[in-house]
C-alpha cells in the first residue's frame, strides 16, 4: 500500500483533501452545494475535448471550469441562481456527449473521469496539482473574512464596502480551481462528495469559523486516506467509500447534535 | 438529399419508440418541472436523477427492466432527502448534497461491478448519457402508464400543491400538511426524472425538467399556461432533437451525433430567446 508507485497517490490525495476541506466550508456556509456539484461535472467535458485535440487535459479542464463560472454568473443575472446553474451544467455536459461520440474514446477513460482513478498518479501530474492547490488555498486564506461576512450577511458586508457580487465571483473562481485540480484524481462526480461531506460534519459540530475549517480539513483528510486504503484492499472504486463515509459521518454528527440537545 | 426529413425517419422502429417515449417524457417533465422551478428545487430534481443512475446500474447488473431500477433508487433517495424536517433552504440544499454524494458513490460501485462481471465497458456511458435509439419497445406501456399516473396525481393535488409551493405559511394556516405534500411531490419528481433518465440519460434529464419550465415561466406567470407552454417547448425540443440526430447520420456519413446534445441545445436556445424577448419587451 505504501510502495513506491503509491507515493504520488498519497501526496496528491492529501493536497486534494486539504483544498476540498477548506473550500467545502464555504460551500456549506453559502448553501452552494448545487454549484459545487455542477462545476466539476460541467468541467469534465474539458478533459474529453483536450483528449480530442491532443493537448494537456489540465488546459481543457481550466477552460471549461472558466466557461462554467461565466455561464452561471451570466445566466444568474436575470433569473434564479439554481436554474442558471442547472442550465449551464446540462449545456456543458451535452457538449461532452458530442466530444465523446466524435472521439470514440475508450469508455474506461470516461468512467475514470467520472468516478476517479487514484491508483497510479504520475509524477508529471503532481506538479500542476501542487501549484493549483497552493493558489486556491492562498486565495481562500486571503479572502477568508470578506467571504465569511458576505456568506453570512450580504447587508453587513455591503456596509463594510464588500461587494457580495464580487465575492460570489471569487468564490466560484476558487471552486473552479479546486475542481480542475481534483477532477482527474477523484473524478467529476466525487470531487463534490469530498467537499460537502466533511464540511457539513464540521459545521454541525462547531459554529466558530476557524476551528470549523480546521476540523473540516481534518475530516476530509481522514475520509480520503481511509477511502484510498480500503479501495487498495478491496479494489472497489474510491468514490464509493468517499460518498459513503460522507453520508455516514454526517448522520453520526446529526445524531450527536440531537443527543446533546436532548441532554440539556 | 432531403432538407428537412431524411428518408426512413417515420418507418424506423427505434425512431418510433424514441418519439413515443420522448414525447411522454416531455409532457410529464414539463408539468412537474413548473412546480420544481416555483418551489426552487432544481437541485433536488438533478440529484434524484443522478442518484437514480445507481438503480440503472443495478438493473443492468441483475438484468431487470431498467425503469424499475431507476425508479426504485430515485424513490429511496427522495425519502432520504425528506427524512429530516427541514426549515431553512440552505439546510435542504446540504441534505440533498449529502444524499447525492452517497448515491453517486453507490453508483460508482455498481458500475464497477457491471464492468467486472459483464465485461461491458459501455454501461457507464449508457446509464449516464442515455441512448434514445436503443430503448426497447417493450418498455412503452410501463413508461406511458407511469407518466399518466404522475399526471393524474398532479391534477388531484393541484391546488394544495400550488398553494404550498407559493406560500408555505398560508398553506399551513389553511390546514394543509405541507410536509406530507412535499414528500409526495418528491415522489412525483422521482417519476418524472426517471422517465427522463431513460431517454436523455441520468445526467441530462435535468435539461428536460428545468429548461422548458424555466422558459415557460419567463413567458407567463400563470401556472396553468406555464405548464402548457413548458409541455409544448419540451415536445418541440425532444422531437426536434430526435429528428436532427436522425438526420445527422447523413451529414457525417456513418456517424450520428448524440440525441441528448440536440435536445439540450434546443432547450438552451429557447431559454436564451425567452430571456431576450423579456428584455426587449421591458424596454
Amino acid at each position: 500500500m505504501f510502495s513506491s508507485f503509491m507515493i504520488n497517490t498519497w501526496i496528491v490525495v492529501t493536497l486534494v483533501a486539504v483544498v476540498a476541506g477548506l473550500v467545502g466550508f464555504f460551500i456549506v456556509l453559502r448553501g452552494a452545494s448545487f454549484a459545487a456539484h455542477a462545476l466539476p461535472l460541467g468541467t469534465f467535458p474539458g478533459a474529453a475535448l483536450a483528449g480530442l485535440l491532443g493537448i494537456n487535459s489540465f488546459i481543457g479542464l481550466i477552460v471549461f471550469a472558466g466557461v462554467g463560472v461565466a455561464g452561471i454568473n451570466q445566466l444568474a443575472k436575470n433569473g434564479r441562481h439554481e436554474v442558471a446553474t442547472a442550465l449551464t451544467l446540462v449545456m456543458l455536459l451535452s457538449l461532452g456527449t458530442v466530444f465523446l461520440s466524435i472521439g470514440s474514446q475508450y469508455s474506461q477513460q470516461v468512467y475514470a473521469l467520472l468516478f476517479g482513478e487514484v491508483l497510479g498518479v504520475s509524477r508529471a501530474e503532481l506538479l500542476p496539482v501542487a501549484a493549483i492547490s497552493i493558489l486556491a488555498t492562498g486565495l481562500t486564506v486571503r479572502l477568508f473574512y470578506p467571504l465569511i461576512l458576505s456568506s453570512v450577511s450580504a447587508e453587513l458586508a455591503d456596509v463594510q464596502g464588500i461587494s457580495a457580487k464580487k465575492m460570489e465571483l471569487w468564490f466560484l473562481a476558487i471552486l473552479a480551481l479546486a475542481t480542475a485540480m481534483a477532477l482527474p484524481v477523484v473524478g467529476a462526480l466525487l470531487v463534490f462528495s469530498l467537499m460537502v461531506g466533511p464540511a457539513a460534519v464540521a459545521r454541525t459540530l462547531i459554529s466558530r469559523p476557524v476551528p470549523a475549517v480546521l476540523l473540516s480539513v481534518a475530516i476530509a483528510l481522514f475520509t480520503v486516506w481511509l477511502a484510498i486504503a480500503l479501495s487498495y484492499e478491496t479494489n472497489w472504486p474510491v468514490g464509493f467509500f468517499v460518498g459513503g463515509f460522507g453520508a455516514l459521518f454526517y448522520a453520526l454528527a446529526k445524531g450527536w447534535q440531537a443527543f446533546r440537545r436532548g441532554g440539556k | 438529399m432531403n432538407l428537412l426529413v431524411e428518408p426512413g425517419f417515420f418507418t424506423s422502429a427505434p425512431v418510433q419508440t424514441a418519439l413515443i417515449v420522448g414525447g411522454g417524457t416531455a409532457i410529464v417533465s414539463g408539468v412537474v418541472g413548473v412546480f420544481t422551478v416555483i418551489r426552487g428545487q432544481s437541485f433536488a430534481g438533478h440529484a434524484l436523477a443522478d442518484v437514480s443512475s445507481a438503480g440503472g446500474a443495478l438493473s443492468f447488473l441483475l438484468g431487470i427492466n431498467p425503469l424499475i431500477g431507476l425508479l426504485g433508487m430515485a424513490l429511496v433517495a427522495a425519502i432520504g432527502m425528506e427524512m429530516i424536517d427541514i426549515r431553512r433552504a440552505r439546510e435542504r440544499d446540504l441534505m440533498t448534497g449529502i444524499v447525492l454524494g452517497a448515491g453517486l458513490g453507490l453508483s460508482a460501485l455498481l458500475l464497477y461491478f457491471d464492468v467486472t462481471t459483464h465485461s461491458t465497458t459501455g454501461a457507464a456511458i449508457t446509464v449516464m448519457f442515455g441512448s434514445m435509439f436503443a430503448i426497447p419497445p417493450a418498455i412503452i406501456p410501463l413508461a406511458l402508464s407511469l407518466g399518466g399516473g404522475a399526471l393524474l396525481a398532479i391534477f388531484v393535488i393541484y391546488r394544495p400543491l400550488l398553494l404550498s409551493s407559493l406560500d408555505k405559511e398560508l398553506a399551513e394556516v389553511m390546514g394543509i400538511n405541507t410536509r406530507r405534500l412535499a414528500m409526495f411531490y418528491l415522489m412525483l419528481l422521482s417519476l418524472a426524472v426517471t422517465l427522463a433518465a431513460m431517454t436523455v440519460g441520468a445526467v441530462l434529464s435535468t435539461a428536460l425538467l428545468i429548461g422548458p419550465a424555466a422558459t415557460a415561466l419567463r413567458l407567463t406567470k400563470r401556472p396553468l399556461s406555464a405548464m402548457l407552454a413548458a409541455v409544448i417547448i419540451g415536445l418541440v425540443a425532444t422531437w426536434g432533437g430526435i429528428l436532427l440526430a436522425y438526420n445527422s447520420y447523413y451529414w457525417t456519413p456513418g456517424h450520428g451525433w448524440p440525441v441528448s446534445f440536440f435536445i439540450v441545445a434546443l432547450i438552451f436556445v429557447a431559454y436564451l430567446a425567452a430571456t431576450h424577448l423579456i428584455r426587449i419587451k421591458g424596454r
